[in-house]
């Protein structure tokens, strides 16, 4: 029996979050005593598998999976579970992956736990632990079906270096046509997206309007950071709907969350519990945001923020 | 048209989150309960196209009577027909198999869930309706557009937004840019006054397993005092940020 990992690639290279999945699938591999198999779709360069411990790379070249159509993909993991007796699925918490779990755990009548962070605490009864209530709080859930399908939450196991020597196994699938076709991708190009972010900066109304957002993008430029903002800042449209982050925004789950101008409404709180470090610069100390923050500047952000961009521009000089 | 919206009653997202008898159940101790957004946003875009594509929109969920008042809310704000499957509901897995074979008969050609629940974030409902009906599944949908049997629906990806289109049945993931906040209904004395004349049906539950149960719950562990630096320092911020977290 094997531990099956869905490693997601794009542009010939495996996503970050493919990687903390194999990493977690690994551990748990270790934990069951069961190798582990990664998935890879239309990707032709598997070094970063092999950094990452893959015991065995399935290799599936195929025209029709050449867009995300998730009937496809799921059909896919359907014929290889049946092949080799997975019981055990492992994904990533992408957009993509997180979309091909629900529907997988219809296809499969398998139970799909989203959000987990941490490898299950005991294998029988199989206890996962995933964050629930908008990371507000956590649930111990035991899963109970034969097939488990598991999406990983970003940022939460981390990416762990293990050097193998991995089978590749190239298979051929069958894809019936589907119906559903994707007719266009709009991508920002170059830009790090919240989902990947190791640092996120974001922006609220105490920024008093979008034209001084360029205060946000340089400080994210010069940390390689996604910018994010408020709930106010993209219902009043000053920054798209994709950067809005909390309860029915995004969650964010980065290493560094740097709020500036934010108030910290419960809901955003919520959003951003899942980052490890916070930081939030405002011009109120009564602020909610400093409750929850770890580090704090009480300070006119049209002050600070320029100060920081200067003094980070001269630290990145000196590196 | 006929749309069905699934709903699910959470707690208010302004709600502080406790849990009671040992961890194992939520304190609805002076919580409200409401229509969970992201499903808010895909009953005000089916209530839209009622007038647009002359639809009949069924709102339902899966829980006991405590959920009906939210039903109600549903009806006020436009929805024509309520239906609540009468169990307590045990896990996302087990709700999507009711809501399946409900769906099964009537031949809906939209089925709208929101994207996850704010309360158990499970974000399967709709994958799993899809996956047992075989039906189409897009969720993170921003916008939708049909014409005769075919939609066209745009979708946020990491990074940017697709555009799909496949034909009806189709199982839509709702969330915040389907419609707008703004658009939000907020009922008015005559949607009240008619929604308690419109239909809330009860149906029996067939009870299907759950595949996954929750032993318990625990909140975070309560956090450090925040470490303030003055605003003229902004240097020993840094200082923090490279060597005492080690994020930068």
């Amino acid at each position: 029996m094997s531990i099956l990992i869905y490693t997601e690639s794009e542009n010939n290279e495996f996503k970050k979050s493919a990687l903390e999945a194999l990493s977690y699938g690994k551990a748990l591999g270790e934990k069951m005593g069961e190798n582990v198999t990664c998935l890879s779709i239309n990707s032709n360069n598997f070094n970063s598998l092999k950094q990452h411990g893959a015991d065995r790379i399935i290799d599936i070249q195929n025209q029709s999976l050449e867009k995300f159509i998730v009937k496809n993909y799921a059909e896919v993991i359907h014929q290889i579970v049946i092949s080799e007796s997975i019981k055990t699925i492992i994904l990533s918490s992408s957009a993509n992956s997180k979309y091909l779990g629900a529907y997988l755990s219809g296809k499969l009548e398998s139970a799909y736990m989203s959000n987990v962070i941490e490898l299950p605490s005991e294998i029988n009864p199989f206890l996962v632990k995933r964050t629930c209530y908008t990371n507000k709080a956590f649930s111990t859930t035991e899963i109970k079906s034969e097939i488990k399908i598991i999406s990983v939450s970003s940022n939460s196991f981390g990416i762990i270096e293990n050097v193998t020597d991995p089978d590749i196994k190239k298979i051929d699938v069958e894809i019936k046509s589907s119906d559903l076709k994707i007719k266009k991708i709009d991508k920002q190009t170059g830009a790090v997206t919240i989902a990947d972010a190791d640092i996120v900066v974001s922006g609220g109304r105490g920024l008093k309007g979008p034209e001084n957002w360029h205060l946000i993008e340089k400080l994210a430029n010069l940390l390689g950071a996604a910018t994010a903002c408020s709930k106010p800042v993209s219902d009043l449209g000053w920054r798209p709907h994709s950067e809005h982050v909390g309860q029915t925004g995004k969650p964010v789950a980065s290493n560094l969350y740097i709020a500036i101008g934010i108030s910290g409404a419960i809901q955003h709180l919520a959003g951003i519990n899942s980052s490890k470090v916070k930081v939030v610069i405002n011009n109120d100390p009564e602020a909610p945001f400093f409750k929850a923050a770890d580090y704090g500047i009480v300070g006119d952000a049209f002050e600070v923020v320029p100060e920081l961009i200067q003094k980070l521009e001269a630290r990145n000089n000196n590196n | 048209m006929n749309i069905l919206v699934c709903i699910s009653n959470v707690p208010d997202t302004t709600s502080k989150i406790n849990f009671v008898e040992n961890g194992t159940k939520f304190d609805k101790n002076g919580v409200q309960f409401v229509i969970n957004p992201n499903d808010e946003f895909g009953l005000t875009k089916a209530v839209w196209m009622k007038e647009s594509h002359n639809a009949a929109v069924t709102v339902l969920t899966v829980g006991d009577q405590s959920v009906e008042p939210t039903l109600r809310k549903c009806l006020a704000i436009g929805a024509d027909k309520a239906i609540r499957i009468d169990c307590s509901s045990k896990d996302g897995f087990s709700v999507a198999k009711e809501i399946s074979h409900f769906s099964q008969k009537e031949n809906f050609d939209l089925i709208i869930c929101g994207r996850e629940s704010i309360d158990y974030n499970g974000g399967m409902v709709g994958g799993v309706i899809a996956g047992i009906l075989d039906y189409n599944f897009i969720t993170n949908c921003v916008d939708l557009d049909i014409k005769g049997t075919n939609a066209l629906v745009s979708r946020e990806i990491d990074g940017g937004i697709e555009t799909l289109e496949c034909n009806l049945p189709l199982v839509l993931g709702a969330q915040k840019g389907l419609v707008e906040e703004s658009d939000l209904i907020i009922p008015n004395m005559r949607g009240i006054m008619m929604a308690r004349q419109k239909p809330l049906e009860t149906i029996e539950a067939q009870n299907f397993n759950a595949e996954s149960i929750n032993q318990g719950y625990h909140k975070p562990d309560a956090k450090k005092e925040v470490k303030l630096v003055k605003a003229d320092e902004v240097d020993k911020l840094i200082d923090l940020l490279e060597n005492e977290a080690k994020v930068i």
